[in-house]
């Protein structure tokens, strides 16, 4: 077989290729970290670092499904997502001692249920979804859920909802008032109901361009992710997040040690390096989410400090982490998220 | 048959290459036997075997995907089994997609493919290239730009507003149209470049000759043209189809995704959460399976033309 | 001045291609002109600048874009040589080699990459590369790309080869030149047309894949889809632009020299 042997030969060139300078390899979500922090890592430690990038936590599952666990050193996995690569012994634990700046990550990020003990992650930063709305399209009141799942005249048929089962379905719950992962049959059928019901108001199903619809006006209101919405604003965009009464979601993204990883100390002199204020600072000013460690203020831009994306109102409820449901019940949802877009 | 399957609808056929057969056909074959045929014959095996959940397999057959394709057990599962139509919805859905897109590349396609082969020789390559090189900016991109060029405020509305054409901006964001828009600008060239090719061959004389005996333009273009470069015609026809078929880009940025299509919904089940793949891959099975039968039924019809 | 009855001919097919033309290229104008728009921004307009232009060549990632850019264009190069030649063999081993038992299973084999959903590919290739102990790189997308580009090529070469009497080649055999001979002076010079559209196909198919790639690639290489994929769903940024912009200026400038090479060649016979 020529091209066997020809691809073969590919790779021997690939793989020679590499010096012998120590390498740190990372799987990244795409645009998330700036490239002058990884330039200043390299700088500081002499490691080369590649960066890989995927672009849903259920892509990298996917991937390291697949066969792709083994190539790379730390990833960057939202908070469901690293209970569930726990649960499929895709992470290596950190022993204790081994990293020198564990001190400096926040009281109420130390210990999380997504990874009790923070034995296998660090946290990177951490964000709300909930959704804006186009002042100039409606000025009542949006403090509230009715906006996507029951709304007014004026922006029905405008609406963008997020394209991912979790986050639309776990907002409607809130509307609902229902607990995530809910087993009552009643419950489940009022939820089917109500997103069935609310789809003709929907005018898209849009996560990538969750910004853009906003943007160009093509909806009126749409659910986003905090930092993402407040790009849409600072592109010009009257439009306003909203802390809504009935909750809101939100998440944290970590950075985990892989199992397997090829370059072990690397990946924990990277988490290390994370966990600087500075850095982590550089980070939430690229990202514009929240950082979860101490000590960054005096690092982040001035207009985060107040920008109404990053800081709720002193009224506004605590948001809600998504769960991870069993198969039995996880099942049922995915059964009203197809119906959904039949 | 379709672009020289079964035998070549061409006008004589010739065997000058028929001792060296096995050695011609052995490279596709190889190659696409062992790095396509296996990786598919995994997925075949996969669409058997037991979902494990969050995506990937437990090594149990099972026949839970194919029955989850043909059996509504209600939301939970536990209602009496009844005749599922969510799935066949969305298979005959894609198809009428497919098919308009097809025969939207077509008409338009055949049409340019024809003015181009008729050009002077130095000048059709020149005219092909000019077709292919959009396509050096990434599908994506083009993409979102069309979208912004046909949005309620985009430039095509107001062009058209501004020479009184309409009066009020057309919504064509988020629906079928849109679609086959997109569908159309991406897979153009899949019907252009094999019609070309085949018209370009074609001996104009018949034409001609078809034009001594009065018969007009148009009915030698339908009588005498179109059967002789049909190989071409069929070839794009595939070319356009397939792919259409399990497109997703296309409905999802220009449609707004509010249905699936059979491409989103097989990557729904390897890259969503949902993570089914037994079922991603029975979808899968189901889906090219059909195409098969079709391509057979196709290369047959096309043997027995020849005889 | 069209005489009435060109059978080459026909009111309207000039319109038809034109509209072809402003179809495809209505998006690149978009991409072009946002290019040089001053604010960060695809929908608001501020100002003309080059600032996107020093981003791409200077920027911090502009190492990173130079390497995808280059990788993109020799896979493709590469990918759709190699499909190139694979199909115009099977072309004359389906067309040209007379009728035998399993042609039909053989074109169904041939038609396999064009029929697999893309995402299922990935799936599977990169599940086989894993289980054969093949290592991600340069290489497997390569080898993966070679694959799936094979039916883009083999499809408009068969159809060219069906059109060409088959008189031909067996008239040059029975003046007792080799079967290679035959081909390389007859037939060849007759196929090029769909050599060429077969190439042409597959070298932007492969120019133009994500999914697959995504899958396939190893850690560290990337393709340009891939660099620029996650930037531009969502939104383009204007340096994405830029770039694209770029690749259109180099495809025009090989189009022209090979336009103008062509001529040259042509006047010359």
């Amino acid at each position: 077989m020529n091209v066997l042997k020809l691809g073969a030969a590919a790779l021997i060139l690939s793989a020679g290729a590499a010096g012998a300078q120590e390498k740190l390899s990372v799987y990244h979500w795409f645009e998330y970290i700036p490239q002058e922090l990884v330039d200043k890592f390299t700088a500081e430690t002499g490691i080369e670092v590649t960066i890989d990038t995927y672009d849903s936590n259920e892509a990298l599952l996917a991937n390291l499904k697949a066969g792709k666990l083994g190539s790379y050193d730390v990833a960057v996995p939202g908070d469901y997502m690293v209970s569930i690569m726990l649960g499929e012994g895709m992470l290596d634990e950190i022993q204790p001692g081994e990293l020198k700046n564990i001190g400096n990550i926040e009281p109420q990020w130390a210990d999380v249920a997504f990874d009790p003990g923070r034995k296998h992650s660090i946290p990177y930063q951490w964000g709300s979804t909930s959704f804006m709305v186009n002042r100039d399209a409606f000025k009542g009141d949006i403090r509230t859920t009715d906006i996507i799942f029951n709304p007014p005249a004026e922006l029905s048929g405008k609406i963008n909802v997020l394209d991912t089962a979790g986050e639309t379905l776990t907002f409607a719950s809130l509307h609902l008032g229902i607990p995530q992962c809910a087993t009552d049959r009643a419950q489940l059928k009022a939820l089917d109901d109500l997103v069935q019901g609310a789809k003709a108001h929907w005018a898209s199903f849009n996560s990538d361009g969750a910004k853009d619809v906003l943007v160009s006006g093509d909806v009126a209101a749409g659910m986003i992710w905090n930092g993402f919405g407040q790009k849409a604003r600072l592109e010009g965009a009257n439009v306003e997040y909203a802390y809504p009464k009935e909750g809101y979601i939100v998440w944290m993204d970590n950075v985990v040690l892989l199992k397997d990883a090829p370059n072990r100390a690397a990946a924990i002199k990277f988490m290390d390096f994370l966990l600087e204020p500075e850095n982590a600072a550089a980070v939430t000013n690229f990202a514009r989410y929240t950082a979860g460690v101490k000590g960054v203020e005096p690092f982040l831009d001035e207009e985060l400090k107040t920008s109404p994306e990053q800081n709720p109102p002193a009224d506004a409820p605590a948001g809600t982490f998504v769960q991870v449901c069993d198969e039995a019940t996880q099942k049922v949802y995915d059964q009203i998220w197809t119906r959904l877009k039949q | 048959m379709a672009g020289g399957g079964a035998g070549g609808g061409g006008r004589t056929q010739s065997a000058a290459f028929a001792p060296v057969r096995l050695w011609l056909l052995l490279p596709s074959w190889a190659v696409i036997a062992i790095f396509m045929g296996l990786p598919l014959l995994i997925m075949l095996v996969y669409s058997f075997l037991t979902k494990e959940f969050r995506g990937g397999v437990i090594w149990e057959f099972s026949l839970a995907a194919y029955d989850r394709f043909v059996f509504d057990r209600g939301l939970f599962g536990d209602d009496p089994p009844v005749l599922n139509t969510t799935y066949l919805t969305i298979f005959a859905r894609s198809l009428i997609q497919a098919l308009v897109a097809t025969a939207l590349c077509l008409l338009i396609g055949f049409p340019a493919a024809f003015y181009i082969a008729t050009r002077p020789p130095e000048q059709r390559t020149l005219w092909l290239l000019l077709i292919t090189v959009p396509y050096w900016v990434n599908l994506l991109i083009r993409t979102v730009s069309m979208k912004f060029l046909i949005r309620e405020n985009g430039p095509l509305n107001e062009f058209l507003m501004g020479i009184g054409l309409i009066s009020e901006p057309l919504p064509l964001v988020n629906t079928d149209i849109a679609v086959q828009l997109g569908l159309f600008y991406s897979y153009l060239p899949f019907m252009v470049l094999p019609i070309y090719a085949a018209v370009e061959r074609y001996d104009f004389s018949l034409s001609e000759a078809a034009a001594d005996l009065y018969a007009d333009r148009w009915t030698i273009l339908r009588e005498v043209t179109l059967p002789a470069v049909r190989p071409g015609v069929i070839a794009g026809c595939i070319l356009v189809f397939i792919p259409s078929l399990g497109a997703f880009l296309a409905p999802d940025l220009l449609g707004g995704a509010r249905t699936f299509m059979i491409g989103s919904l097989i990557e729904e089940q390897f890259k969503g959460a949902a993570g089914d793949w037994p079922f991603g891959a029975a979808a899968a099975t189901i889906l090219m399976t059909i195409v098969l039968i079709a391509l057979l039924l196709h290369a047959r019809a096309e043997a027995r033309r020849e005889v | 001045m069209a005489r009435r009855n060109d059978v080459r001919r026909y009111p309207g097919f000039l319109g038809i291609t034109l509209f072809c033309l402003v179809v495809l290229y209505a998006p690149l104008v978009v991409v072009a002109v946002y290019s040089f728009n001053a604010s960060p921004s695809i929908t608001l307009w501020g100002g003309f600048s080059f600032r996107w232009y020093e981003e791409v060549f200077f920027g911090l990632e502009a190492e990173k874009f130079k390497r995808a850019a280059w990788n993109s264009v020799t896979i493709a190069l590469m990918a759709g040589g190699a499909a190139t030649v694979i199909a115009t063999a099977a072309a004359l081993g389906m067309v040209r080699a007379g009728r035998f038992r399993g042609k039909g299973a053989s074109f169904a084999l041939l038609s396999l990459p064009i029929m697999a959903p893309e995402i299922v590919t990935a799936v599977a290739t990169l599940i086989f590369f894993s289980l054969i102990g093949l290592t991600l790189g340069y290489g497997s997308i390569l080898l993966a790309h070679i694959v799936f580009c094979i039916p883009f090529a083999y499809l408009p070469i068969a159809a060219r080869l069906e059109g060409i009497e088959g008189a031909f080649d067996e008239a040059a055999q029975d003046l007792y030149a080799t079967r290679w001979e035959a081909f390389r002076f007859i037939l060849l010079p007759l196929l090029a047309p769909g050599i060429v559209s077969g190439f042409l196909l597959a070298f932007i198919i492969s120019l133009d894949d994500f999914i697959i790639t995504n899958f396939v690639k190893g850690a560290g290489v990337e393709t340009l889809p891939t660099a620029i994929f996650g930037a531009v769903k969502q939104g383009i940024k204007p340096d994405i632009m830029a770039l694209s912009t770029l690749m259109l200026g180099i495809s025009i400038v090989l189009v022209t020299i090979s336009y103008f090479v062509g001529k040259a060649g042509s006047t010359r016979r």
